[in-house]
């Protein structure tokens, strides 16, 4: 499965906003956080480091860790607590550097 | 003389009400608050573009939720409120933060800790896919993005919590496959006494199960949790469990929302020099308060982040400390005002003892979690690796077990292992749970980017 994991249920007549997953462009809502962005499109936003698969984020609240992601910039960016903004360019899948 | 420097960390329910407390009583106190606006995670606020009313948003708690939004909001002109700041430790009365990326050193006469709860999470064999979410985390989807975790979803655990965010997602028009709960319906008789002391709030918590039944969604009581299947690709396609007459079920969804009801945020008290103590009922640790809700010499604390007492308990404690804090400044108080929010507190107290009993901690699960069970998922440290660290290298001591397996060791520094963990290493030793020890807290209690300036 490569497609959306959250369902929207309400609130779904805002602005559209355009930004980019891997290199490929996806619209998300005004308002939205950069996780319901991301897994409003997608089933993840990152991959374990301890090879267990992929991970799309637990508590929401900024507590767990696990929805950090990466610009294509490089810089980090926890998904729950960030508001997504046009042109944002994220990365999701883990860079192997062997 | 000048005013006494206060700061209070939160802005949920206990923090809103002792910060309007101290602000109404002529003091100016410092806010710090991680999230953009004041609600806390319970009455968390919806982006401004965002349209539903109160009551779509927070049903019966509405008025609730409305009354600490808006009080917040009359105050702001006589507090110094810092949203998106995230504390991040505590030293010789000076707290430090990070404020919109950048590092202040607050310095305070007084601190009063308002750090409300997160889930206390009993781990199953495939808790680590993609699609698992803290039933907190289930709630902040919905209420604060207007979005379901998945297209059929399974609320597993237990707690009050299960049900409410069961039951909203129902009415927002989510497909939910089944309300599974650890709890059986002797534990909810056994604690209906304890439950009578708020009967309005008993009567609100039979509401929710009144409309998880009338959408025909099963609720089933005892259940042991088997596993979550799925794949590290695809992540959650199924739950398993097995119910009270041993036979096993299997139900097809594509998101589990999890949770064992709460525990306390309590990082930064153990840096502020704050003492703990095992309390046997909730099988947690809890900060010692003095009857001045204080933890320390100048350090206060309130609401969940205290004791788990719940929303309406902690606008009361919130209340209640900034009475006391006055009056240890020596700010002429109404000693009244604070008899009767004593009083009224111990019956909230009452009532929550009441909710621990009707929704126990399912401790009987872990002797039974099978080995490749995930227990720390942010570094993916097995329940196996934990028996075998835990039982070979005599770390029947969890900061000790931590040191040899990892667990507890990865971002989130064991908030959401570190209870569990402690179980099973209890049981793996035939240790009692309370010399298992907790967790010693590091700062910075989260995660900083690098780039924070000075």
């Amino acid at each position: 499965m490569n497609g959306a994991r959250f369902t929207r249920l309400a609130e779904q007549d805002r602005q559209t906003v355009t930004f980019f997953v891997n290199g490929q462009a996806i619209e998300a809502l005004e308002g939205d956080t950069l996780l319901v962005a991301i897994l409003a499109a997608k089933d993840h936003v990152r991959q374990s480091e301890f090879g267990d698969g992929n991970r799309a984020g637990f508590c929401l609240m900024g507590s767990c860790q696990d929805c950090w992601v990466t610009s294509e910039s490089g810089e980090r960016i926890k998904a729950c607590s960030t508001r997504i903004v046009a042109e944002m360019r994220i990365v999701t899948e883990t860079v192997n550097l062997k | 003389m000048n005013a006494p420097k206060v700061v209070v960390v939160g802005s949920g329910p206990a923090g809103t009400r002792c910060a309007e407390t101290l602000a109404l009583a002529g003091l100016r106190p410092i806010v710090i608050d991680e999230n953009s606006n004041n609600g806390g995670q319970i009455y968390r606020r919806q982006p401004e573009n965002f349209v539903r009313t109160y009551s779509q948003l927070y049903g019966s708690e509405s008025d609730k939720a409305a009354a600490v939004h808006s009080d917040f909001d009359s105050i702001r002109d006589k507090i110094d409120y810092r949203s998106d700041t995230l504390a991040w430790a505590v030293s010789e009365n000076t707290l430090f933060a990070a404020e919109r990326g950048r590092s202040v050193e607050i310095p305070f006469d007084a601190l009063v800790l308002c750090t409300g709860a997160s889930e206390r999470v009993m781990p199953t064999l495939g808790w680590n896919y993609a699609g698992n979410y803290s039933l907190g985390g289930a709630q902040i989807a919905l209420k604060s993005q207007g979005c379901a975790i998945g297209s059929n979803i399974v609320f597993m655990g237990t707690g009050p919590l299960l049900y409410l965010v069961a039951s909203q997602y129902i009415k927002a028009g989510a497909n939910v496959a089944a309300v599974l709960d650890t709890s059986t319906v002797w534990d909810s008789l056994a604690a209906l006494p304890k439950l009578l002391a708020m009967p309005s709030m008993l009567w609100t918590g039979l509401g929710l199960i009144k409309t998880i039944r009338a959408a025909r969604v099963p609720i089933v009581h005892g259940v042991q949790p088997l596993e979550i299947t799925g794949s590290g690709d695809a992540g959650v396609n199924a739950v398993t469990y097995r119910d009270k007459r041993g036979h096993a079920h299997t139900l097809e969804c594509d998101a589990v929302a999890l949770g064992y009801h709460l525990r306390s945020e309590t990082q930064l008290a153990d840096l502020a020099g704050c003492a703990f103590s095992f309390d046997r009922r909730s099988r947690q640790w809890i900060a010692d308060i003095d009857d001045k809700s204080r933890g320390a010499a100048n350090v206060y604390m309130a609401g969940d982040g205290a004791r788990i007492r719940g929303a309406d308990a902690a606008e009361v404690s919130g209340r209640l400390t900034a009475l006391t804090l006055l009056l240890d400044l020596g700010y002429a108080v109404d000693e009244k005002e604070i008899k009767r929010l004593r009083s009224l507190h111990a019956r909230y107290e009452r009532f929550a003892n009441g909710v621990t009993r009707a929704f126990p901690w399912p401790i009987e699960h872990v002797r039974n979690l099978p080995n490749d069970a995930i227990v720390c998922r942010c570094e993916a440290v097995s329940v196996g690796e934990l028996r075998d660290a835990s039982r070979g290298k005599q770390a029947d001591e969890i900061n000790r077990a931590k040191a040899f397996s990892r667990v507890g060791m990865g971002r989130c520094q064991g908030r959401f292992c570190g209870i569990a963990a402690a179980e099973i290493i209890a049981d793996a030793t035939q240790t009692p749970l309370a010399e298992v020890g907790r967790i010693r807290s590091q700062a910075p209690v989260r995660p900083l980017p690098i780039a924070v300036e000075q």
